[in-house]
């Protein structure tokens, strides 16, 4: 547990996030390798499907990151991903996931700096949390 | 289109507890459509199952498989060579597909995973609402279009009654009333006057009240 490092996916729209995520690059700022990152045309692409499929292969924790309110490329893709994120939030809990495990961030392609804050701040969250259940799960059927 | 909804996974885990290897079905028609037991559906549930059984330190082998159509036994044929070692079924279609699947494979449990509700239409993306109950003698023709036997709460063949509120059913404000909407509707036709003539009570037995139901086409049936 003491060693535990996360595996974290970050669904990231090419539009904000991914291009913000270049930003942080530019600008030196660093964020956890624990973050993998996931480009997307829109976070309205994100399926539930991408999520539920992350947390069954033993992803810790998962975030979408679309552009902020008001500024989708595609008009509305990012609250159409808040809504379908708080869908699976729901499910999760209906499986036994903590539903803190996913969470609808929002940036502009601008915004380096916060892309950097969000993965340090997430990591440390489910840092905090260990282990999804089904990590543990997956790690003890190995060890079997 | 019929409308249904995905029950808990609490009880669908129960379900399927004691079996090793099951077959999850989906339907392309009516289920896909509201969003309940298309294939998309079936994956989200594939893997919800088998997560929920591994946290529990069981595992199930979920085998995906959706049919173009579950209610008509030429595609449920296509089952046959995915029940190999399957040792249970779970059907995401309508009430009307579960039975022709258990139908079909008679030394096999087969387990609804989606509660049928109503036949419904779209009201807008994500909302289906009740609009017909099949009652086997449709008079949409006499009340503009909108139907008293599937959204007025009380049935009524001569509406509104005194629950009637600003175009509210007292059931809930949520709810129009069904007269209300006919009343509106006539006007906007210019046919109040189906409005003063009376409905005689109902004959159910079209519908539910003489038993089950059944369409034969001489023409068609062999």
């Amino acid at each position: 547990m003491d060693n535990f490092e996360p595996v974290i996916v970050a669904f990231c729209c090419h539009y904000c996030a991914y291009t913000a995520a270049d930003m942080a690059g530019s600008q030196r700022l660093s964020y956890p390798p624990n973050v993998k990152v996931i480009r997307v045309p829109c976070s309205g692409k994100v399926d539930a499907m991408h999520i539920v499929k992350a947390f069954e292969k033993g992803a810790d924790g998962v975030y979408v990151a679309g552009c902020l309110e008001g500024d989708c490329h595609f008009k509305n893709g990012n609250s159409r991903a808040s809504r379908m994120v708080a869908y699976v939030r729901r499910y999760m809990d209906e499986i036994g996931i903590e539903p803190d495990r996913l969470e609808m961030v929002t940036m502009s392609a601008g915004m380096g700096y916060r892309f950097a804050q969000a993965a340090t701040e997430i990591t440390e969250k489910i840092r905090g949390m260990g282990p999804s259940p089904i990590h543990a799960a997956i790690d003890t059927g190995k060890a079997a | 289109m019929i409308t249904a909804e995905r029950k808990p996974l609490e009880e669908l885990v129960e379900y399927i507890r004691p079996f090793r290897r099951i077959l999850l079905v989906g339907c392309n028609e009516c289920v896909t459509v509201c969003a309940a037991g298309g294939r998309k559906e079936v994956g989200l549930l594939a893997s919800g199952l088998q997560m929920a059984l591994l946290k529990a330190g069981a595992s199930i082998e979920v085998r995906e498989h959706t049919l173009e159509r579950q209610c008509d036994p030429e595609y449920v044929e296509e089952l046959v060579p995915m029940l190999d070692g399957v040792e249970a079924v779970m059907s995401m279609a309508c009430g009307c597909g579960v039975q022709e699947v258990a139908r079909r494979f008679k030394d096999k449990p087969v387990f609804p995973a989606v509660n049928t509700k109503f036949m419904g239409a779209s009201e807008r993306q994500g909302v289906w609402a009740e609009r017909c109950m099949g009652c086997g003698n449709c008079l949409l023709g006499e009340t503009g279009g909108i139907c008293p036997i599937a959204r007025c709460a009380k049935q009524l063949m001569n509406g509104p009654c005194g629950g009637s509120t600003s175009g509210h059913c007292e059931i809930g404000d949520e709810v129009d009333c069904a007269w209300a909407l006919i009343w509106e509707r006539l006007k906007e036709l210019g046919q109040q006057d189906r409005y003063v003539e009376i409905t005689p009570a109902k004959d159910w037995r079209t519908g539910k009240g003489a038993g089950p139901r059944k369409i034969i086409r001489e023409d068609l049936a062999e």
